[in-house]
């Protein structure tokens, strides 16, 4: 079948399929993932500025919408992980959280269909907030000195063993989290978006191809539908797993004991 | 499906595009100042008010409740209150119509012998004037029937008078026997 497909003429999509060309005009930020980015900085403002704005104690449904998802994040992710002082970082983890979201999300939107985050520039920037963050509330609490004698020499670890953990523990926190964070979305998104292409072109050329092709295109097809499904789960997850550990960095930040 | 640049084909996806990086930063900063300044504020006002609203709804429940027994243990205050009142009202009108009846009683009694008293005294006067009138009538009638049954007028003063004289005594005589 691999044979038929490529007799065909048939190119599997690549990581080329991700660079798409200006959507108008020939500047670099007219590209439709940038495109896309300023969009979901619109709909999620015009959202959450709508839902939010009456402040009522008998929600409208709008508000109701608005609040599951403000609730969630502020509840679930600040409160719950962060402890008594989490509402200082909960505008930070909101907008982590519905940023992610709603760009994960137009990956399966019809039409606008491509994951921003497919492309790693942005979660690299993401990532940079709570990297700095969970820094900063670090140092800001534990001071400078403490704060890096606490990350390189972990407290309650015979002396020895410092050889060994005290590189670990420096990459850990200057470089494996934030690269972590950031790749864990990007690869997600990146290959989620490949594998739908994979079916939904791999069912458009087997439709254009002999009898026996058409008859199989359906299933590449149903599975591109079914895989839609799918990725919107990961998204959602992804969204929530970003948010959930970069609290988690805070939290662990915040409390004395690294 | 004609989207991808030959040209673009050997990027390698893990090196970031400064475009991308600046707007990354640029929209994400706007977003969260936007969701900082009008949305998060918001929302925590509407959840201060449903708390508060929950948490007075509650007080004042339980204020209603406090008052309930307040007024609760008030009434029964009252109510022991009123009923000492009413045992000791009873035991003074027990004590008091005690102390009514033996006063009439014993204003009976003494009414009873006033009477006693003055009926004896008035039966004591009439008994006086009864034997004043028979010593009178006695007298006359026996000299009458005297001189009737002796057959002569007795005309003699002297001797009229010593009849008398002798039958009384015999009457008074009697008398004393009986």
């Amino acid at each position: 079948m691999r044979a038929f497909a490529f007799e065909g003429g048939f190119v599997p999509p690549s990581t080329a399929d991700f660079n798409l060309p200006p959507a108008f005009g020939n500047s670099a930020f007219t590209t439709k993932p940038i495109l896309l980015v300023f969009l979901s900085v619109i709909l999620i403002s015009v959202f959450f500025i709508a839902s939010s704005r009456k402040a009522l104690v008998v929600p409208t449904k709008l508000q109701f919408a608005g609040e599951l998802i403000y609730g969630f994040v502020r509840n679930d992710l600040g409160k719950e992980i962060i402890g008594a002082e989490f509402m200082r970082f909960v505008p930070l983890l909101f907008s982590l959280f519905t940023f992610i979201l709603t760009n994960n999300i137009f990956g399966i939107v019809p039409l606008l269909q491509f994951p921003a985050m497919s492309h790693v520039s942005f979660p690299y920037v993401l990532a940079a907030f709570p990297f700095i963050a969970f820094h900063y509330v670090g140092i800001k609490k534990q001071g400078l000195g403490h704060y890096l004698k606490g990350i390189a020499f972990m407290p309650g670890v015979p002396k020895a063993v410092y050889i060994l953990l005290t590189p670990i523990e420096i990459a850990t926190f200057f470089l494996v989290r934030p690269l972590t964070l950031s790749l864990r979305l990007f690869a997600n998104m990146f290959a989620g978006h490949l594998l739908l292409l994979v079916f939904i072109m791999g069912g458009d050329h087997l439709i254009k191809g002999v009898i026996g092709l058409k008859l199989v295109a359906p299933f590449s097809f149903t599975l591109g539908v079914v895989m839609t499904f799918f990725e919107f789960m990961v998204q959602c997850l992804q969204a929530y797993i970003f948010t959930l550990l970069s609290a988690l960095y805070i939290a662990g930040a915040l409390s004395d004991e690294h | 499906m004609k989207t991808r640049f030959a040209a673009e084909a050997a990027t390698n996806p893990l090196i970031p595009h400064t475009a991308e990086l600046i707007v990354g930063f640029i929209a994400f900063t706007l977003l969260f100042l936007v969701l900082r300044k009008a949305v998060v504020p918001m929302f925590e006002k509407a959840f201060a008010a449903r708390t508060e609203a929950i948490q007075g709804g509650i007080e004042k429940a339980e204020r209603a409740q406090a008052e309930a027994a307040e007024a609760l243990q008030s009434y029964t205050a009252q109510l022991a209150d009123a009923r000492g009142e009413a045992t000791k009202i009873r035991e003074e009108a027990r004590v008091q119509g005690a102390a009514i009846i033996e006063d009439l009683r014993s204003r009976a009694q003494e009414e009873a012998a006033r009477i006693t008293a003055q009926a004896h005294a008035s039966i004591e006067a009439e008994r006086q004037a009864a034997i004043t009138s028979l010593r009178l009538e006695v007298g006359s009638l026996a000299t009458d029937l005297a001189s009737k049954i002796v057959g002569e007028a007795l005309e003699d003063q002297a001797r009229q008078s010593r009849v008398v004289d002798r039958f009384l005594e015999d009457l008074a005589s009697e008398k004393g026997r009986n």
